[in-house]
């Protein structure tokens, strides 16, 4: 069941057109990402989805609602974790939850947030006193302190250490498993495979691409790099047939095709009876596939 | 809970709550709290125990100035100054530094409106300036002899008016400020120019005729007038009153049309 559908979004901002043609479907209950280069236009269409901006032409419904009109409903049940919000500098953690948590109908118990995101210790400390990594915790909890049934999170992990990544991305995943479906923005590709069910990848304004991860992967993955040290030399022309070759000075000979290209190259050296030493098979990753896609094409 | 409580947790209990934390917040910005809260007792008080012209009648030439004291008749002066310092200056500029900030942003993801942080900040300031007004009187009566109003009903009707004025026109500032360095530096000028026509440079009656009447239809000048009026006991003049209404029923549907959440 979609959550969250997207037809066709476009926003610019005065000649510059920020969103171009965006369409997509969030289901109930998954993680879905929403990948992009700086300037692609995610935070503009997540902004609209959660009400903050109108948009130019195309519809967005979020729990059948209308952002554009039904603000007041919307923004009981979607939490937006902006990319950069502060709270009054001098506001203290706990009383910025607690200030928040009286803003909802039903909020979620702020003690309990705090001590998910490992905010307890600060819970006394001043917002100016936070670390980045502290004060981007704290508004993850600010936007989920209303029990939202639709969170979205806008560059949730920018400036933690891998640590407290790790962290955030299990709380994100004890979010989604009480039921919670979450919009997550992000540039970074581990988060992504770790997290998302499924990705949109934005460029340009415009979704050029939409699956699971793996999905992606296979899609950009035109691509599959072999590297190895033959056990004797190889003769000239046994391995070109099946894919394209690049001799390194150190004797390390690199094999590049699609699909098959590692079973073939093993056959054609173990039909000459040589053993590939060394061996070192290169999988495209979804950055991989975000760099492709996101790449304009050289004319 | 019942859903009635919700509804109204989500209501004027937000707004409650928000008031609070928005006067802690004050409290704890020591040099805005002294400035609003301490600043006019202290003026007026140094100025009575240090002017010559403080215990000299006002002005001789008049029946009514001539009853009351120099320092009584700057009184209103300096309440017009404190108005002015927290609705011209502070404010525009916390609102700026939040918007700034993205605070008014975050808040418009929730389902109470920005809007009221700014209702909070009027309200936390006015209670600031109240207690700050009373604070100024019974300093100034117990140390320099400032007498009591006249009429204490109509200086409280035009102080409470001349505070909904300022808080009007800073709130214009903060619209129309690009940022908060920008709500500064207008809200500086405005609130020095302000000063000039609430007569704390000069006393207004020492001013040319023109300038008096330029000084009448600003909102602190309109103030200073009024609630010298109602201080020295002079005939009650509907004018200045309706100069601060006026100023606040256009500058707050300007501010209202203008103004940025982020
Ligand atoms: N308020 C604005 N006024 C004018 N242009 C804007 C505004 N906000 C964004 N833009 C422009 O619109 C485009 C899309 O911006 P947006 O913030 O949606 O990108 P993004 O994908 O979130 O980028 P990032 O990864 O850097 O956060 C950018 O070119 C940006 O410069
Ligand atoms: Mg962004």
């Amino acid at each position: 069941m979609s959550v969250i559908q997207v037809q066709n979004l476009h926003k610019r901002y005065g000649s510059k057109v920020a969103v171009d043609d965006v369409s997509l479907e969030v289901h109930r209950g998954e993680i879905f990402g929403i990948l992009g280069r700086n300037g692609a236009g995610k935070t503009t269409t997540v902004e609209i989805i959660g009400g903050l901006r109108d948009a130019d032409g195309g519809t967005v419904r979020v729990l059948g609602l209308d952002p554009a009109r039904d603000r007041t409903r919307l923004r009981q049940v979607v939490g937006l974790q902006l990319q950069e919000s502060q709270v009054q500098p001098k506001l203290g953690v706990r009383e910025a939850l607690d200030l928040y948590a009286s803003f909802y109908p039903d909020p979620a118990d702020p003690a309990q947030l705090l001590d998910e995101l490992g905010l307890t210790e600060r819970a006394d400390a001043r917002f100016e006193q936070l670390s980045g990594g502290q004060k981007q915790r704290l508004s993850v909890a600010l936007a989920l302190v209303g029990n939202p049934q639709v969170a979205i999170l806008d560059e949730l992990t920018t400036g933690l250490d891998p640590h407290a990544r790790r962290d955030t991305w299990e709380v994100v995943e004890r979010i989604r498993d009480r039921g919670v479906t979450i919009v997550l923005v992000t540039h970074l590709m581990e988060e992504a495979e770790r997290l998302c069910d499924r990705i949109a990848l934005i460029n340009a304004g415009r979704v050029v691409a939409t699956g699971t991860p793996a999905e992606l992967v296979a899609r950009a993955a035109s691509d599959q790099v072999l590297r190895f040290r033959p056990s004797a030399p190889v003769p000239v022309g046994l391995l070109e047939q099946v894919a394209s070759i690049t001799h390194a000075d150190d004797g390390t000979i690199e094999a590049r095709g699609h699909e098959n290209v590692v079973q073939d190259v093993l056959v054609a050296l173990a039909q000459q009876g040589i053993r590939p030493e060394n061996l070192r098979l290169e999988q495209s990753s979804l950055e991989d596939a975000f760099v492709a896609l996101t790449t304009p094409l050289e004319v | 809970m019942s859903t009635t409580t919700l509804t109204r947790t989500s209501g004027s209990g937000a707004l409650s709550r928000l008031t609070a934390v928005e006067a802690r917040l004050f409290l704890r910005e020591p040099s805005g709290a002294f400035f609003a809260v301490l600043f006019p007792a202290v003026l007026l008080t140094v100025l009575g125990l240090v002017m010559p012209w403080a215990d000299l009648p006002f002005n001789d030439q008049d029946p009514i100035l001539k009853q009351i004291n120099g320092i009584t008749g700057y009184a209103p002066t300096v309440l017009a100054l404190a108005v002015a310092t927290v609705g011209l200056s502070a404010y525009p500029q916390t609102i700026a530094g939040y918007r700034g900030r993205g605070v008014l942003k975050r808040m418009s993801t929730t389902p109470v409106p920005p809007s009221r942080i700014l209702v909070a900040q009027l309200a936390v300031n006015l209670v600031a300036l109240l207690v700050a007004a009373v604070l100024m009187f019974a300093a100034g009566a117990l140390v320099v002899g400032v007498a009591a109003p006249a009429e204490p009903l109509v200086l409280l009707g035009a102080f409470l008016l001349s505070v909904l004025s300022a808080f009007a026109v800073g709130s214009v500032i903060a619209a129309l400020a690009p940022n908060a360095p920008a709500a500064t530096a207008w809200g500086m000028s405005v609130y020095f120019v302000s000063l000039f026509f609430a007569g704390v440079w000069l006393p207004l009656p020492l001013m040319p005729d023109v300038i008096q009447t330029i000084a009448g239809y600003t909102p602190l000048g309109a103030a200073s007038e009024a609630m010298a009026a109602a201080w020295y006991g002079q005939p009650f003049d509907v004018a200045p009153f309706l100069v601060m209404a006026a100023w606040t029923l256009v500058a707050l549907p300007v501010s209202a049309r203008f103004f940025r959440w982020s």
